[in-house]
């Protein structure tokens, strides 16, 4: 009844063609953004800025780029956690050579490095395809991890093998390091996001996006229409490592404050493989939910025993909240293989004839 | 479109030529040395019985497949393989047999796809999409829109191709070859599994299109009464040989097309 585009009209195929064609859409994504960028920051308090907010936008961040990579073109990989830390080591590496320059520049910088890598490990695409392809990619995670730890230059001969952030400000207000404030942080990442956000959707919606989704669904008819495969399957690489390089540098130096080699280990490939999996593959929105899901559900479910009143201990909650979240991955998967983008996409299309069945 | 005249071949002129062409898979001969050529603004038919080699030979022409001996001689250039980007830059577009549409996309973006060669701007001002980059899109939805215009399906422009019947599905593949330009479209039985209805319809687009635009046709279909309504010539393929080629009521008179479709008595 509320949600329908019943008598907005298009006067122009570039209106047709907009971010946000329906105005309810508009509306709904201006109320987020005011609430993200205004009432957490003024209302939310540290723990929600600094361990849950911040996480999942970096998270979601990731889950973007893997998305763009698996979603969009089709291609499986699974060394998303080894690109996140090429650029967390990558924006490590040039603060600390170039201490002057701006950190946000560095963390944005540290995507083309993580680029270089992704294209160079993305190379085997052109040949091998599906689950061979996402072992050609084992070996960059593995291959990449095994630097992390054996090249002390990586984290500046520290004698612990760990990256600690320095402390950089902008504008003489302290952004990274341990005195910077959540807030602080949580604005930056968030900015980046909905800026990253924004290009991706841009990107998918054009002739690049319309190539890898090409690609994907049928990449014979796609060469013949005059697509280059394996330039095509090297740019959704190179764009896919630059967003988990960015997400990855924002872990390190807007969320941990501080990492060891292990945080970019195989097991982060799989939670951001989860997360687009969940979330839908092929859906910007969906990289959001699938973020969401993963990583805050737990957070929330640990709180519901105390909440409750319900007498039980940290261990007995942790142990709990695993059990739930893994029935719940699964009765989603069940109810809706394509994820929860569809079933969002399912909720829309029944609001917009609501309050009739069809 | 490229209205003929515009084009550096004149009409009646030989398009495509096929020399020679042998191609094998293994011990298995697909093709053996056959010859053809498809003249600029003509419909062209290729037919013959199951396992003939009608397909590879699109294959061929293409690039999908690289024949073992033979030369392909297109527009002046001749090579001895084609390669299927260098076909689709030199204006060869291709539909498929078993539907080869891009099935999470709607009919609209994969209609667009189509047009991905002539579209330019790169990746920054992809990433923006503002400007030059929105300027490009629009000028080329309207192409687009003409195709979808000329081919009725204004109504599933924003559906998802996958979920389209059949009969639609086939059109949006012809919409997609169209987006090309093409100066040779080559039709992989565009009629197969539709109803009469249908078939009128396809009939009536590929003559339209022949017409209309001027691009020279090659198709493959197993229906008799179209190719013989349809095609100006017809060459006829039976166990990857040549066994035929003229007008269809010289092809249809020829004792050797009849004995590979009804069979001969031993």
């Amino acid at each position: 009844m509320f949600y329908r585009e019943a008598g907005q009209y298009k006067t122009s195929y570039a209106a047709d063609q907009a971010t946000f064609p329906i105005l309810q859409d508009r509306i709904g994504i201006g109320i987020i953004l005011f609430v993200a960028a205004v009432i957490i920051p003024l209302f939310g308090n540290d723990f929600l800025l600094q361990a849950v907010m911040t996480p999942f936008l970096v998270f979601a961040l990731a889950t973007i780029g893997l998305n763009l990579l698996t979603g969009y073109t089709g291609l499986l990989s699974l060394g998303t956690g080894a690109f996140m830390g090429v650029g967390a080591y990558a924006c490590y590496k040039l603060t600390t050579i170039f201490p002057d320059v701006n950190i946000i520049v560095w963390i944005v910088c540290s995507g083309f490095f993580s680029a270089a890598v992704g294209v160079l490990f993305g190379l085997p695409s052109l040949r091998i395809k599906g689950f061979y392809l996402a072992v050609a990619t084992l070996a960059a995670q593995f291959f990449l991890s095994w630097c992390f730890i054996r090249v002390p230059w990586l984290y500046n001969y520290n004698v612990s093998g760990a990256i600690e952030v320095p402390q950089r400000s902008l504008f003489g207000i302290p952004v990274t390091g341990p005195n910077s404030a959540p807030v602080t942080r949580y604005l930056i990442v968030l900015t980046i996001v909905v800026v990253m956000t924004w290009l991706a959707s841009n990107l998918i919606r054009g002739r690049i996006g319309r190539m890898w989704m090409a690609v994907r669904d049928m990449d014979i008819a796609a060469e013949l229409i005059g697509i280059r495969l394996l330039n095509t399957k090297l740019l959704a690489f190179a764009v896919s490592s630059f967003y988990c390089g960015v997400a990855g540098a924002m872990m390190v130096f807007l969320w941990y404050g501080g990492a060891e080699a292990d945080v970019f280990s195989i097991n982060q490939s799989f939670t951001i493989l989860f997360m687009v999996i969940i979330g839908g593959l092929g859906s910007l929105v969906g990289s959001f939910f699938g973020a969401a899901l993963i990583y805050i559900l737990p957070i929330i479910l640990r709180f519901v025993p105390a909440e409750l009143g319900v007498p039980l201990n940290a261990a007995t909650v942790e142990h709990l909240t695993f059990i739930i979240v893994g029935a719940l991955i699964i009765v989603f998967l069940i109810v809706e293989p394509h994820g929860l983008a569809r079933l969002w996409q399912i909720a829309k299309q029944k609001l917009r004839v609501w309050p009739f069945p069809y | 479109m490229r209205a003929p005249s515009e084009s550096d071949i004149a009409a009646g002129e030989v398009l495509l030529a096929v020399e020679n062409v042998s191609l094998s898979f293994g011990g298995v001969k697909a093709i053996r040395d056959v010859s053809f050529d498809i003249r600029k603004g003509e419909i062209r038919a290729i037919i013959g019985p199951n396992g003939a080699g009608k397909t590879s030979m699109l294959n061929v022409i293409n690039g999908f497949y690289t024949p073992q001996e033979g030369r392909i001689t297109f527009r002046g250039q001749t090579r001895n393989k084609m390669r299927p980007h260098d076909a689709a830059a030199g204006g060869i577009a291709r539909t498929f047999q078993n539907v080869a549409l891009f099935r999470g996309m709607t009919a609209l973006d994969n209609i667009m796809a189509g047009r991905s060669l002539k579209m330019h701007r790169g990746l920054f001002w992809q990433l923006i999409r503002f400007g030059p980059a929105m300027a490009e899109e629009v000028e080329h939805r309207l192409r687009v829109e003409e195709i979808i215009d000329f081919l009725h399906i204004q109504h599933i422009r924003k559906v998802p191709v996958g979920r389209l019947p059949y009969g639609l599905q086939k059109r949006v593949e012809l919409g997609r070859a169209l987006a090309m330009e093409p100066d040779l479209l080559l039709l992989d039985e565009p009629m197969a599994g539709m109803n009469l209805e249908e078939k009128e319809d396809m009939s009536r687009f590929v003559l339209d299109v022949n017409q209309h635009y001027g691009t020279t046709i090659a198709l493959i279909e197993h229906d008799m009464g179209v190719v013989m309504d349809l095609s100006d010539r017809v060459v006829v393929l039976d166990y990857g040989q040549k066994i035929a080629d003229g007008t269809p009521d010289e092809v249809k008179k020829n004792q050797a097309v009849i004995d590979a479709y009804l069979g001969v008595a031993h």
